[in-house]
């Protein structure tokens, strides 16, 4: 494994620049202040009730996120390089599936597997010659990032779907204003304030033409037992809009309506956090009690917008991932400026062939799995979860991916002992209006909380930090 | 706004008010129950609680006897009782979290302090050494959600839900009270005015919070129809019935303005209203004051559906 970099002290073990006025900060203050500030942190979670809950946890329904004090900083000339590459890869990822609910250039021209797309489960033939307003699918993206050294940032999964987590990014900014008032002082850290605001110009920029000049623009929640429930219910306080579940939304004429006291109000875009086999019992799953009966054709009549669009999930889908670099070249002719960790796909007989001769040395993942579930980390794990996931990949190969564990980098956390460093990811979030693309200077950096680990999802014990772009 | 969110504003409030009156049920029995048996005669104060919070056939589903063990353990936590002050307090932050957008910060974090506190508290405990404190503890937060409700809510149909939420609660609470009191406890035998009356109706005075203000209002000994008529007719009082309806018929009035139209609940609240208002207590006492108090109660209850149906659904 190769060395790993620490983002503060990097390889040799002298502060970045980026980190100096932080490090000396943290080295002044006393060790009891700081374990007071920690304490006061998690009793401002608590208090504020920013919890998430554990699917198949049954008495933690709900839980807090562990939160780190340090702050993650990234220079901003890092910062800039990061945006253009995420803006590339997000303008592909809507071209990309436009393409393929549309004319399919990209199957016609051999770039990529017919089967990877009309098999696949988040593939809906219900969008097929079907144009969203804009052209825009993916309003919401959250591209998970890893950096590996000083210049190597990798792109380790696309979310596009419905990717969650901005509220634990805005919420850990407010914590730490309020916390470390001194440390903002000392420091120029670009605002992330804005986000809401950012996020309802964007679902505005995308309303059909229907709709008045003020477009009524909901947040759809699937309800409070969802995971993610404090999330939408803190976006929608932001942007000032309602939040719905779907038994206050009904279709008539095609078009769709909220419930109020005062009786039916048109409703013009969804922010939908529901995945798409629920929207609609007569379209998609017929048991779903969340979702809008005839949503699907009021969406399909132009009278709604949805945000984001149905089925974007193909391109979560870890197989297609792999074709993402491909898919850059083949519609813009320009290389990626951000890349993919490099990756195996196990459907090619070589490619198996090396992963299940190495499978102790590299990670797998299941092509449509999410949140850390259903995935092997070689190196940490039992001979006999590995024997299982062999027996698995010898089954079904065209259902993993393979990657090398990579020596994510490392940023301080505050531990016990003092600092100590721990592995991260960050997951930025790209916004794709009718005529901008917007990011926020930072994201949701995840921290993998034990020592050495490099899981850093919420659900398997992972923590958050801020982001700081620090100009 | 959505009609989930006024259903949600609405109940959130009746279940904290709810919560608040099972806390003063239990304290009154408490208090009645340390009476010498020579005033507290044969009755059993702990039967009266369960009537007044009106779960008799639930409580004794499960018990035989109505004894302060019993009834404390299903009144603050009953796992059979589903009003109980546990899960009134559960059934309100549930209603809470599923309008975070709607509700200040204040109300959001009284609800939910309260909420996670109640998570630790021991049944035991409580029954055992703190029962005065853990009571203390609910009637606090209620008084504080109502200031904050007071102090923090926007005045637009969102605090007018929550007004009418507690309000109706109240006026059902107050007539339950009443009517439970009247019948059940006051023995034939014992002469009016006598020590067990006495004790009887002070104690229904200190439950609303009403027995220093009682005298401030009629300047004389504590008498039963006084004691009615202070909590059916008396504008003064906070709790009773003419002055929560008059309250109700406000916050009605203001949907009915901001919204253009009027509608059933308008009218029935009017109606209920103005009956109160031609009533006098001499009276009611000549009529029957449990047949009053029961239409009262179906009249509130009638409320309470048409609000539902005309704004909540």
């Amino acid at each position: 494994m190769a060395t790993i970099f620490d983002e503060m002290r990097g390889t040799e073990g002298s502060i970045r620049p980026v980190y100096q006025k932080l490090a000396r900060w943290f080295e002044q203050t006393p060790p009891e202040v700081l374990a007071n500030r920690f304490a006061e942190a998690e009793a401002f979670f608590r208090r504020i009730g920013i919890t998430f809950a554990v699917y198949g946890d049954a008495q933690g329904t709900e839980r807090l996120i562990p939160f780190d004090i340090v702050p993650r900083t990234i220079a901003n000339g890092e910062w800039l390089r990061l945006t253009k590459g995420l803006e590339q890869r997000v303008r592909a990822l809507n071209r990309f599936i436009g393409d393929i609910y549309g004319n399919r250039e990209i199957i016609r021209a051999g770039i990529i597997p017919e089967d990877l797309v009309f098999q696949n489960p988040a593939f809906r033939p219900e969008m097929m010659q079907f144009r969203p307003a804009g052209d825009i699918y993916v309003h919401i993206a959250g591209i998970d990032i890893v950096r590996v050294d000083a210049d190597t940032f990798y792109v380790l999964e696309d979310n596009a779907r419905t990717p969650s987590g901005v509220s634990y990014m805005l919420e850990n900014r407010e914590a730490m204003l309020r916390l470390f008032p001194e440390l903002f002082a000392q420091h120029r850290i670009r605002p992330v304030e804005d986000y809401p605001d950012k996020l309802l110009a964007c679902m505005r920029s995308v309303a059909p033409k229907t709709a008045t000049k003020e477009p009524n623009v909901v947040l759809l929640t699937p309800g409070q037992y969802n995971s993610a429930y404090y999330e939408h219910s803190f976006l929608a306080d932001k942007m000032g809009i309602e939040l719905v579940e779907g038994r206050d939304l009904y279709v008539r004429n095609n078009c769709v309506y909220m419930r109020t006291t005062e009786g039916p109000m048109r409703v013009d875009v969804i922010y939908r956090r529901l995945d798409d086999e629920y929207l609609d019992p007569l379209t998609f799953r017929p048991d779903s009690t969340l979702g809008v009966p005839g949503l699907m054709s009021a969406y399909k009549s132009g009278n709604v917008t949805l945000a984001n669009a149905v089925g974007t999930g193909i391109s979560d889908d870890k197989a297609i991932y792999t074709y993402m670099p491909d898919i850059i070249r083949f519609y813009f002719g320009e290389e990626p400026l951000l890349n993919n960790v490099p990756t195996w796909r196990c459907r090619e007989p070589d490619a198996l062939k090396y992963v299940l001769d190495h499978l102790n040395e590299l990670v797998v993942k299941e092509v449509n799995g999410s949140g850390g579930y259903g995935m092997l980390v070689g190196p940490h794990a039992a001979q006999a979860e590995l024997e299982s996931f062999r027996a698995k990949l010898k089954a079904h190969p065209e259902g993993f991916i393979a990657q090398p564990t990579l020596a994510l980098s490392t940023v301080p956390c505050f531990v016990n002992s003092g600092l100590a460093p721990r592995h991260v990811d960050l997951r930025p979030f790209v916004l794709s209006g009718a005529d901008r693309i917007e990011i926020v200077p930072g994201g949701l950096t995840r921290v993998a909380m034990k020592e050495g680990s490099l899981v850093v999802n919420s659900s398997q014990g992972g923590g958050t930090k801020d982001t700081w772009v620090a100009e | 706004m959505l009609s989930r969110t006024a259903d949600n504003l609405f109940w959130l409030a009746r279940y904290v008010e709810r919560a608040e009156n099972l806390a003063r049920i239990i304290d009154v029995a408490s208090r009645l129950a340390t009476l010498p048996s020579a005033f507290a005669g044969t009755s059993n104060e702990w039967e009266g609680a369960i009537a007044t919070a009106s779960c008799e056939e639930n409580f004794y589903a499960k018990y035989d006897k109505a004894t302060r063990e019993n009834v404390i353990e299903f009144l603050v936590a009953g796992e059979t009782n589903p009003n109980s002050i546990r899960n009134c307090l559960e059934i309100a932050r549930t209603n809470a979290r599923a309008v975070r957008t709607a509700l200040t910060t204040e109300l959001w974090e009284i609800i939910n302090d309260a909420w996670l506190k109640i998570q630790n508290v021991s049944l035991r405990d409580i029954r055992d050494n703190d029962l005065g404190r853990f009571l203390g503890f609910i009637k606090d937060m209620s008084l504080q959600f109502d200031g904050a409700a007071y102090r923090t809510m926007l005045r637009t149909d969102h605090y007018y839900f929550e007004r009418l939420g507690m309000l109706i609660e109240r006026a059902d609470n107050t007539a339950r009270l009443l009517d439970v009191k009247y019948h059940v406890l006051l023995p034939d035998a014992e002469p009016v005015g006598g020590g067990l009356d006495y004790f009887q109706w002070t104690s229904l005075l200190r439950s609303v919070s009403g027995l220093t203000s009682f005298h401030w209002v009629y300047r004389e000994t504590v008498k039963p129809w006084l004691v009615a008529d202070f909590l059916i007719l008396r504008p003064e009082q906070p709790r009773s019935l003419v002055s929560v309806y008059s309250s109700i018929n406000q916050f009605l009035n203001m949907l009915a303005e901001n919204y253009g139209r009027q509608g059933p609940s308008q009218r029935i609240a009017r109606a209920t209203f103005a009956k109160l208002g031609n009533t006098k207590i001499d009276g009611l006492f000549q009529s029957g004051l449990h047949e009053f108090l029961e239409e009262f109660l179906s009249e509130n209850n009638r409320l309470g559906d048409a609000l539902a149906e005309q704004y909540l659904q």
